[in-house]
């Protein structure tokens, strides 16, 4: 999770995540390169006491300074958009589960061959323990199966909510009457936390996502725990 | 494909509703709703117990969200279902 003056990303917990990481710092560096040029170009030209004498005319400068950034667009542009076509990517979805956006609650179905229902409240601050993260946990986490790729639908049953979890790169909105999937596979065990990322209302801060990575017979001992409950 | 007894569930064992070419959209709603239809056509075609139709029941209850579903069975018992079954 998040922890206060963090200037970077979250550390990634899913192989897109990793991928949205080095597009990142691939951007950066492109920027940085570009913005140290110009400081350095204005630099010079504002303290030379020089003036230059073709300042109105100069078809090869020109010419350069529209070719490259159009290179450098490209070289943006290519990346962006492998990485756009991989976040859509499902690659045979071992598990689907089910999320609905509630005024102010998500609630999760495991329906494949079982049925596994239930309600996740955030965690009011006197029920909190040490340690816990305010307004981030909730009564009941999402269990999920590491190294296992998991399709989860999105959707709602009142007004547009928004199911994030940043350090997986996850991001879909869940609008009433769509069925919005997404391709989810944790990379290492974890707790990995979200929040609604859509205005939904009064209480929209406070309907936290919490995904619990763990590994797959632990979570065939969470089914059954959950099926015995029932 | 029956609902498998606490103790006994295996992910490896599980298969969920596969991929399917004809709705390669993000929005799967149209996957979980030709699902619902194409069981109920099948078991009124084919009765209740032809095993094939379990197919279209387990696509169908992986894609479809709970309260989804319930509705149209509620529908299709008090006749007002919009789709052909």
């Amino acid at each position: 999770m998040a922890t206060p003056a963090q200037l970077g990303l979250m550390d990634a917990a899913s192989p897109v995540m990793e991928e949205m990481i080095y597009f990142h710092d691939h951007v950066m560096l492109v920027l940085i390169l570009i913005t140290c040029l110009i400081f350095y170009s204005m630099l010079v030209l504002i303290s030379s006491k020089y003036i230059y004498r073709f300042l109105t005319d100069g078809h090869v400068i020109e010419t350069v300074w529209t070719v490259i950034p159009a290179i450098i667009l490209v070289v943006v542009a290519l990346p962006s958009l492998k990485l756009l076509y991989l976040t859509d990517e499902l690659d045979n979805p071992q598990l689907t589960i089910k999320s609905v956006g509630h005024q102010w609650y998500w609630s999760y179905e495991y329906t494949d061959y079982y049925d596994i229902e239930f309600d996740s409240y955030m965690l009011p601050l006197g029920d909190l323990s040490k340690g816990d993260a305010r307004l981030l946990e909730v009564d009941n986490r999402v269990v999920l199966p590491v190294d296992t790729s998991v399709r989860v639908l999105v959707t709602a049953a009142d007004v547009i909510h928004s199911w994030t979890v940043p350090s997986l790169g996850l991001k879909m909105d869940a609008v009433p009457g769509r069925l919005n999937q997404l391709a989810l596979q944790c990379s290492r065990v974890g707790t990995f936390y979200g929040q609604c990322s859509e205005i939904c209302g009064a209480n929209h801060s406070f309907m936290p996502i919490v995904i619990e990575a763990v590994p797959v017979e632990v979570f065939e001992g969470w089914c059954d725990m959950m099926l015995d409950e029932e | 494909m029956s609902d498998p007894e606490p103790g006994t569930y295996k992910v490896a064992e599980v298969k969920t509703a596969p991929f399917d070419a004809r709705f390669p959209n993000t929005n799967q709603a149209r996957y979980c709703w030709q699902g619902y239809i194409d069981f109920h056509r099948c078991t009124n075609i084919r009765g209740e117990d032809y095993e094939p139709c379990q197919y279209f029941k387990h696509v169908y209850r992986a894609m479809c969200p709970k309260s989804w579903s319930d509705m149209w069975d509620e529908q299709r018992e008090s006749g007002t279902f919009a789709g052909r079954v």
